[in-house]
């Protein structure tokens, strides 16, 4: 079974539940404590999705999009990105505009996008209806979703549609170069002289 | 803002960013600030490339034969990676190798009599080149099996030679080198810019051929590695590093004022706020003032349709042209890369010529580089101050870096950043000391 490597980045304001969306999917846990993101690069899952096994590689922003500090290289060769709003909280949904502005500033121009209005377990405070995120996220032919990472709704069905989305492999010829990782040496490199 | 830090960087140069990895991993509050909206200062690659029609202050802006601006990473400073040098060596402790992917640079010319010669890689390239003669060779070959044996902590390698005090023109006449390969020698392997190293102790002349010879090992075709997308990616690397490790980031956030109380650093102004720390870095534009003139570089960034003549369409390589080929005291370099690399639109190459400035009239002393590369069809002249700091920061606390000066790798900088981290901690630099202290991937096993 072919096995595709496939990069996602989170966007989103602080504290809308971006890490939590991610630890549930890939540990299905959820922490009500979890700090402001500090600790996680990313975070890898491998799924079938038809013939295929589909690793995604998911990068967490490390708090850098608290001031407005991602790099270039946070959004570089994503297959995805997930923009996550909380749906408690109005002004998490407005920013998604400028979310999805920088998206198509630094993105790979065929990006899949997500957005994902977190904690729908918490309707009682609801902020932002449905329908107008529904809404929003058709004009900009954006996967649209609710989820909540605290009662594990809809979070597989997010990753699932991503990879629906996604286009096959042979419909992206490879643009540019590839590099290699750089590896530790076995000690006592070859001498050799020029 | 409006709060204490242990460490306050100002400025998202590489040297700034290792720097605040290091503090970070190493459990420092860090606050991270640079007035301008994108990673990197003076090491950054600049994207889309209209960013650097603007910033030369061209004005009509790049032609439609350049392609898509995005395609474009420009970088500022013409530099490689040594392939077993400092910062790789970063780089694997950090695991910040984990953000980039590298490629090998192609090959490595000389220049020599008006004609480029590939620097050899391999003992068939040696022996077939046309560098020197047969009999040369052969005494050269026994110079560089006298080098890779030598260990400065075991005399029975040394053959009569004092790594203290035997000078390095002592050796190559104990080898009875001659002056073509005394100077291909020093600069195409060792890489010395000028020819002061001749009258220095040989210890570290010997070590930069055992680097150079061990980078050439490791891959093959050059001791150079680049990155993916332009040097720029090295900076927001190890800046993802601090980050992760609790630094704060802030870009486009304008320095104030340095706020110093009895001739110590306690805090930065920025937009009206202050935030408050223990100590201070930054790059030398952050702190005009206390920092001197130590010379000046021209960087002269040139774009090609094609690519360089003899050198076998590489589309990255090096050219050093030796100082005495051009009646010069110090070498002019020339790094190429380009659509490979992810830094150009199809088929352009981005070569950029430097050296350390000598005269009044730097572009003239950079012509038998320009000459080389025609027909160049942009050329964005820089000519670029370099500044050190005036004092260590012992009593203020603000740690000033240097400037990134003309050697075309990174070698100096990492000397930098060893030093002001000794100064700041108080203790030697130990690689292990930008080793992550925890695990920060989850998920499957592997990465």
């Amino acid at each position: 079974m072919a096995l595709r490597e496939l990069k996602v980045c989170l966007l989103g304001d602080t504290g809308v539940g971006k890490s939590s969306i991610v630890w549930r999917f890939v540990e299905d846990s959820f922490d009500p404590n979890i700090n402001p993101t500090i600790g996680a690069s990313f975070m890898t899952k491998t799924v079938q999705y038809q013939n295929e096994l589909h690793k995604f590689l998911i990068w967490d922003t490390a708090g850098q999009e608290r001031f407005r500090a991602l790099a270039p290289m946070y959004y570089r060769g994503s297959a995805a990105a997930i923009i996550v709003y909380d749906i408690t909280k109005e002004e998490t949904f407005s920013t998604l505009k400028n979310w999805v502005r920088e998206l198509r500033q630094h993105g790979p121009p065929s990006i899949v996008v997500a957005i994902a209005g977190n904690k729908c377990d918490l309707t009682d405070v609801r902020e932002v209806m449905e329908r107008d995120a529904k809404d929003y996220a058709d004009s900009i032919h954006a996967i649209f979703v609710e989820t909540s990472a605290k009662n594990a709704i809809n979070i597989n069905e997010l990753f699932i549609e991503i990879s629906r989305r996604i286009p096959s492999t042979d419909a992206n010829p490879a643009s540019g170069g590839k590099g290699f990782k750089l590896r530790r040496q076995p000690s006592e490199p070859k001498r050799s002289c020029c | 803002m409006d709060e204490e830090y242990d460490v306050i960087v100002l400025g998202t140069g590489l040297t700034e960013c290792i720097l605040s990895g290091i503090m970070s991993v190493n459990g420092k509050k860090v606050l991270h600030m640079d007035r301008n909206p994108y990673y990197g200062g003076e090491s950054s690659s600049i994207t889309p490339l209209e960013e650097l029609y603007k910033r030369f202050q061209i004005l009509e802006g790049p032609p439609e034969s350049m392609g898509r601006g995005r395609d474009w990473n420009v970088d500022l400073i013409p530099k490689f990676l040594m392939a077993n040098g400092q910062l790789v060596k970063m780089l694997l402790y950090t695991e910040v190798t984990r953000y980039l992917d590298f490629k090998v640079v192609e090959g490595s010319f000389v220049y020599k009599g008006g004609k480029i010669y590939k620097v050899p890689s391999t003992e068939t390239e040696a022996l077939a080149s046309n560098l020197m003669g047969m009999f040369e060779k052969r005494r050269f070959r026994k110079f560089l099996v006298f080098v890779a044996n030598f260990d400065e902590n075991d005399p029975k390698t040394f053959e009569g030679v004092d790594p203290q005090n035997t000078s390095m023109r002592d050796v190559y006449r104990k080898f009875d080198l001659g002056q073509d390969v005394i100077d291909f020698t020093g600069h195409a392997l060792a890489l010395y810019r000028t020819d002061d190293y001749l009258d220095q102790p040989c210890l570290e002349t010997i070590n930069r051929i055992k680097l150079y010879s061990e980078s050439l090992a490791r891959y093959g075709k050059s001791p150079y590695l680049y990155p993916l997308y332009g040097l720029g990616e090295l900076p927001q690397g190890f800046a993802r590093l601090s980050a992760i490790y609790g630094g704060t980031y802030m870009l486009n956030k304008p320095v104030d004022d340095i706020i110093m109380e009895n001739g110590k650093v306690v805090g930065v102004k920025s937009e009206g706020e202050v935030a408050r720390c223990k100590q201070l870095i930054c790059d030398p534009s952050y702190i005009p003032d206390r920092v001197q003139k130590a010379g000046q570089v021209i960087r002269i960034i040139c774009i090609l349709s094609h690519p360089i003549k003899n050198t076998n369409d590489a589309n990255s390589c090096q050219i050093i042209i030796p100082q005495n080929q051009v009646n010069r005291k110090s070498d002019i370099y020339v790094c190429m890369i380009s659509y490979a690399h992810n830094v150009a639109a199809q088929g352009k190459y981005i070569a950029i010529a430097s050296t350390t400035v000598e005269t009044a009239e730097p572009e003239k002393e950079v012509e038998p580089a320009l000459e080389l590369l025609e027909p160049i069809d942009q050329k964005f002249v820089a000519i670029s101050d370099l500044y050190e700091p005036i004092d260590d920061g012992s009593e203020s606390q603000v740690f000033c870096s240097c400037s990134y000066d003309a050697t075309t790798h990174f070698e100096t900088t990492c000397n930098d950043i060893k030093d002001i981290y000794k100064r700041m901690a108080g203790s030697a630099f130990d690689f292990e000391n930008m080793k992550r202290k925890q695990n920060d991937v989850f998920g499957e096993a592997d990465q």
